[in-house]
Formats: structure tokens, sequence, C-alpha cells
């Protein structure tokens, strides 16, 4: 099947009346994508796409049956947008937006976790299924419905590994982008074992970077599955106290290098890949 | 965004933490004046945005004002690992009793701050973490219920057993919890915390790294940023919406999105090429963005080759065409430009590039090659 979202989701968009949200939210539909409707403070009654737009996202529930929220906000307004949507129910979440300040994220996970909600971001191009539901900003052409699952803390990684997987014939059961901050709403240990819980998931990629120990914290998980885990990691050539681009990739003393990931995830039972290419020939061995 | 230490210790004492008196000088005349007014022994510390200052010779105890002033003519103008000094602190010097340590930071793994404090202060904290880990006591915060009194009590009980000392060095953890917080810090550090003769406990030093997605909410703090201190080529860049780490190798790398940016210089170092920067043009496909990049890369005097990958989603290949070829007219590059464009509407990018008349390659693993084997360097 697919994990977190499928033909089934009931998907509402968070600030679906502003540029970006009105833009992704026609490509969403285009896929094929459930979407029931919009919030928009202020901008209730109005409607987008043929979707209705409600003033608050409990109106939103209570009227569409949204269980799914993605939000494209400005990074300022995520924090309260986002902790709205978890206290109306919304079971799982997806933060489109670059820049939110660290701290809001702290309490939007705190939130999040006490009330049962799945969130990724921010900082995500968000989750497909192919050929059921797409939501964020990541382009369909990459991909194809199949048996690997995906997760990775970088869109453009996504989609190269996607590509890579639809050209070698395998296809992708599920694509989830975790995020580029260094604070995220889900982390590679649970989004593993998601993919573990998911019988139509034959293997997964994971693509990590520099920084942080959310790697090193899916070892243990990795230990538990039964699903074959291949994993690469970007940043072998990047110096200390650099951050590359994404928020959360940069290595602090000598915590997070590439290399010393790469080297406890294969330790972990995860089949290290060097380059795209290299995705492929591993499934092929590993009989996938 | 990091501050200078005088710029911390401001926002130190704006929320209670206790710092000594302490003024900046520009000139060594400026420290005499200063050393004068304070009419003791005095410390004279560059303030600088890079570690390491004090074994770098960026730190000096004076014993008089005339001492400060050529210690000051010293420190001023210093090259520290790349960073020029242009601020120096002046500050009493303390008699120091003990030296322990306090820092909080934002802990990726438990999603929540983490304050840290030690005995062993004044040294460098990760050496401690290495060398004595029984040496450091560490408290995980709940973000939204905050830090309780007893909480900070119970630590500073791990740096003293004199009570007085103990509620001053609890305030003093309160105090900066309150300051990491209100400032969206997304480290702050005292190294060291001391107890000086007349038993105060105060912060002799100052650090504190903001989280600067958060800058909208500060502007005052936002507006402390040393821009002299940067790369200029990273500034620019900034300006221009770009995100760029200047690096030491030589061939020049445009890629869109952070990840592939990454994978892409990991290659280009794999078959024996070394990146001469990070640079990620980011999602929109602005014609400019490509123009700007290009002319940052160029300005560095040790690009011999200049490789383009981009995977075309939102982003649209025939836009990033079209800023190539925008760039080849405006900035005629000296060196050899190696470009794929595969994704959206890339058979329209390819038709617009054969006007440039580019060296091309089929794989991502090839077109690194090229790039590596056309800029000449064994």
């Amino acid at each position: 099947m697919a994990i977190l979202v499928n033909k089934d989701s009931k998907v509402m968009v968070q600030g679906i009346t502003g540029g970006a949200g009105k833009f992704h939210s026609e490509r969403m539909i285009v896929y094929g994508t459930n979407i029931v409707g919009g919030v928009t403070p202020g901008k209730g009654g109005q409607e987008v796409h043929h979707r209705p737009v409600f003033d608050t996202v409990a109106e939103c529930v209570e009227a569409t049956g949204a269980n799914v929220s993605v939000i494209f906000l400005p990074p300022q307004f995520v924090k309260e947008a986002a902790i709205e949507a978890i206290r109306a129910g919304i079971k799982f979440l997806v933060v489109i937006p670059e820049h939110i300040p660290i701290h809001d994220m702290l309490h939007v996970r705190r939130e999040a976790v006490a009330h049962g909600a799945t969130v990724i971001g921010g900082n995500t191009a968000g989750i497909i299924s192919p050929g059921q539901a797409n939501l964020g900003i990541m382009p369909d052409i990459a991909f194809s419905p199949g048996r690997v699952g995906t997760v990775s803390r970088s869109g453009s990684i996504t989609y190269y590994v996607a590509d890579t997987l639809t050209r070698s014939g395998y296809g992708e059961s599920t694509c989830v982008g975790l995020g580029g901050d260094p604070v995220l709403g889900s982390t590679f240990d649970e989004i593993l074992w998601k993919f573990e819980e998911d019988a139509d998931t034959k293997a997964v990629v994971m693509c990590g970077e520099i920084g942080g120990v959310y790697e090193e914290r899916a070892c243990e998980r990795i230990g538990q599955m039964k699903t074959p885990v291949l994993a690469m990691i970007g940043g072998m050539f990047a110096p200390p106290g650099k951050r590359m681009g994404h928020a959360g990739a940069i290595v602090e003393g000598k915590m997070g290098t590439a290399k010393e990931k790469l080297d406890a995830l294969a330790q972990a039972g995860a089949h290290p890949c060097k380059t795209f290419n290299d995705i492929p020939e591993v499934l092929k061995k590993l009989g996938v | 965004m990091k501050i200078h230490e005088y710029q911390a210790r401001e926002l130190f004492a704006r929320h209670g933490v206790p710092v000594p008196p302490g003024e900046t000088a520009t000139e060594p005349a400026q420290a005499f004046e200063l050393a004068e007014k304070y009419n003791c022994p005095v410390m004279v510390k560059s303030q600088v945005l890079v570690g390491g200052r004090g074994k770098a010779g960026g730190v000096k105890y004076a014993e008089n004002a005339e001492a400060a002033k050529i210690l000051a003519t010293q420190i001023l103008g210093m090259d520290i690992k790349g960073e020029k000094v242009n601020t120096v602190l002046v500050t009493p010097a303390e008699d120091i009793i003990s030296e322990s340590y306090v820092g909080i930071i934002l802990d990726r793994a438990t999603k929540s701050p983490v304050i840290m404090v030690s005995p062993a202060g004044g040294v460098d904290i990760e050496e401690v973490a290495a060398k004595t880990p029984e040496k450091i006591f560490k408290l995980v915060v709940d973000p939204v219920k905050g830090l309780k009194l007893f909480q900070a009590r119970n630590l500073a009980y791990k740096l003293y057993r004199d009570i007085n000392q103990v509620r001053q060095a609890a305030n003093a953890i309160m105090r900066l919890y309150d300051c990491f917080w209100s400032v969206d810090a997304s480290l702050v550090e005292i190294n060291p915390l001391i107890t000086n003769t007349d038993g105060n406990v105060v912060a002799i030093d100052a650090k504190i790294n903001i989280d600067d997605n958060a800058l909208f909410r500060h502007k005052d703090i936002a507006e402390m940023r040393d821009v002299e201190a940067e790369e200029p080529g990273e500034v620019r860049a900034r300006e221009g919406g770009l995100s760029f780490v200047k690096l030491d190798g030589n061939i020049g790398c445009i890629v869109n999105g952070a990840g592939l940016a990454m994978t892409t210089m990991d290659l280009v170092k794999r078959y024996g090429g070394e990146p001469a920067n990070f640079l990620d043009i980011g999602g929109s496909s602005n014609p400019e963005k490509v123009v700007t990049a290009m002319d940052i890369i160029l300005s560095d005097s040790n690009v011999r080759a200049i490789l383009i990958n981009i995977f075309g989603g939102i982003t649209r290949c025939d836009d990033v065409a079209n800023g190539i070829v925008e760039a080849f007219k405006r900035l005629n590059p000296s060196v050899p430009v190696v470009v794929r464009l595969t994704g959206t509407n890339e058979k329209e990018a390819e038709k617009i590039l054969k006007s440039v008349n580019l060296p091309s390659a089929d794989t991502l693993d090839n077109v690194v090659k090229k790039a590596i084997e056309l800029s000449g360097i064994e």
C-alpha cells in the first residue's frame, strides 16, 4: 500500500489562498490527491480550485472530515497553525515552509507527541505515495508506483533517488521528506518503522546528511527491521563548522560527520551506497 | 548568527545574568582611559567570532592603564584565524576562586533545550566531555513548561556546596535560560562562571548564537551582525537569495537543493577533484540567480572549472538555461563550464544551451568526471 498518505486521505491545505498554497494545491489536485478544503483566517466562505475555504481548522475538519493537513504559510505563522491543526484532531501534518524558528518547532513537536499526531518537516519538500497522493512541492515526473520506500532530509535527493528507482523499474511505495531543519517533526527511526510495518514496501532507501544525530539514532531501529535498508549520506567533503545550505547540515566539533554516520549505519546492518548508481545494483543483489 | 562577547554580555545583562562591568575600545587610547577609570588591573579581550582567541594571544592581563594601552595596541589589528580584530573589551580583572561551566544548547536528539553544567570550567568543554564525561551534568528542559527553580538549584548543587553560592548560581542558570528562550538562541554559554574573592558568582565570558530564522522578531539583535567578520562571497550570496559556502578547492559548483549540492560535491571529491564551494540556487529558477551565482564563483581565482547540476522540478531547466546563456553574455567566463540539466523542460533547455556550445555528459558521475578533466588539475 503506502505509509502515512494514500488515495483515501482527506487533505486540507493551511494557507490555500496564498501564492504558494494556491499554486501547489492545483498541482496536488491534478495529481489526484484528495484535497477536501483549505484554511485561511479571514477568508472563510471563499473557494480555491473549487474547494471550500474555512476560517479555522476545526470548521474545516467538521465540514470535510479532513484528517491530514499541509501547511503553506510564511514561517512566522507556522507554530500557531500547526498547534491549531493538532488540537483540532489532525493526525498527520506536513510542514513545508523553510526558515521556521527552531524554538517554534520544539513546541510543535511536543504538541504532536502529546496528541498522538505525526508531523514531518519543516523545510520539507513533502511526501508522495506515487499514484495516490502528492503532498507538498515534489514534481511528479520522477515518481512511479512501486515497492521501495525512501526517506531523506533533502528534497532534491528524494527526486534523484526516486528517478533512479523509477528508471530501474522498482518504483516507490512512499517517499518521505523529513526536512532540512535541525529539529524535525519526525526522524529516520520513526519513519523507518512505518515502512517496516508496510507489507508492500520491500526495501527502504534512507538518505542522510551531515549534522545532528538522527542517522545514528536510526541504527537501533535498523537492527530490529526485517525490511532491508540502503543508506546514503551526503557531505563527505564537508569541513567542520560550515553550514551546508540546510540549517541542520553542519558538522559541530567532531560530531555529525558523514563518514561516522555511514559507518554506524553499515555496522547496524544497512547497505551503504556511495552514488545513486549503486542503489539498483544493491537492490538486485538483495533480490528485491 | 554569532555575536561578539560584548554583545552577548549586553543581552545577558538585559536578562539579569550577573556580568561584571566592561566596555569596548577600538583605539589603544580608549583602552587606557577605561583601565584608568576602573583603577585596577584589567583584562584586554579581542572581540572575534572565531573560537580559540585565548590560545592565539587575543586575551591578555594588564597590571595598569599603561600596560592596557600597550596590549590593546598589539591586539587591535591582530589576525586571529583569518579574522581581523577591530574591537577589544576592557573589563576589571577578577580574583578567581573557582571556575565552572554553564551552557544551554538546542538538543536535536531530545528536541528540547538541554542545560549542561560542569565544575570543570574555564577550559574547552568538548575536551572535558571527551576525557572526563562524569564531570558534566545535563538536564533536558520541557520547552513548553520551561525551567523550574528547583531544577536550576539541583544543577547549582553540582557546582557548589555553599548555600549562598548555590543560590547565586541557581539564579544565574534561571536568568540564562530566560535569556536563551527570549532571544531565540541556539546556544548560550558561560565559560567560565566564577566565584570571586567577595564570594560573588559572575559570568566573566559570554557566548550566544542566535537562530537566524528567528531574527525577524528581534530587530535589535539582527543589527548586531558583524558583516566584516564574514566571507564577502557569503554576504553577497545571502543578499542574492543564494546559499553559498566558500571552500578551498578549484571546481566551482552550482546546484539546486542543499542535499543534491552536497552529494554532487562528494562525487567531485570521489573522482579526484576538490570543490571550490557549496552553492544552492534554491527552488526558484529566476535566471538572475544563475548570473549572480556564476559571478560569485568566477571571482574566486582558484576556480578552474564550473560544474552546474540542476534537477528540474518546480525549478524549470529552461529558466536555468536562460540564466546560463545570460551569464555567458555578461561575464564571459574564462574557465570551462560543464552542465547537466534534467527534469522539467530539459529538452527546451538543451536547445537554449546550443547557442553557448557547452561540454555535457549523460550521467551525473560522467559530468563530474568531465568537469575535473577540463579543469586540467592532476
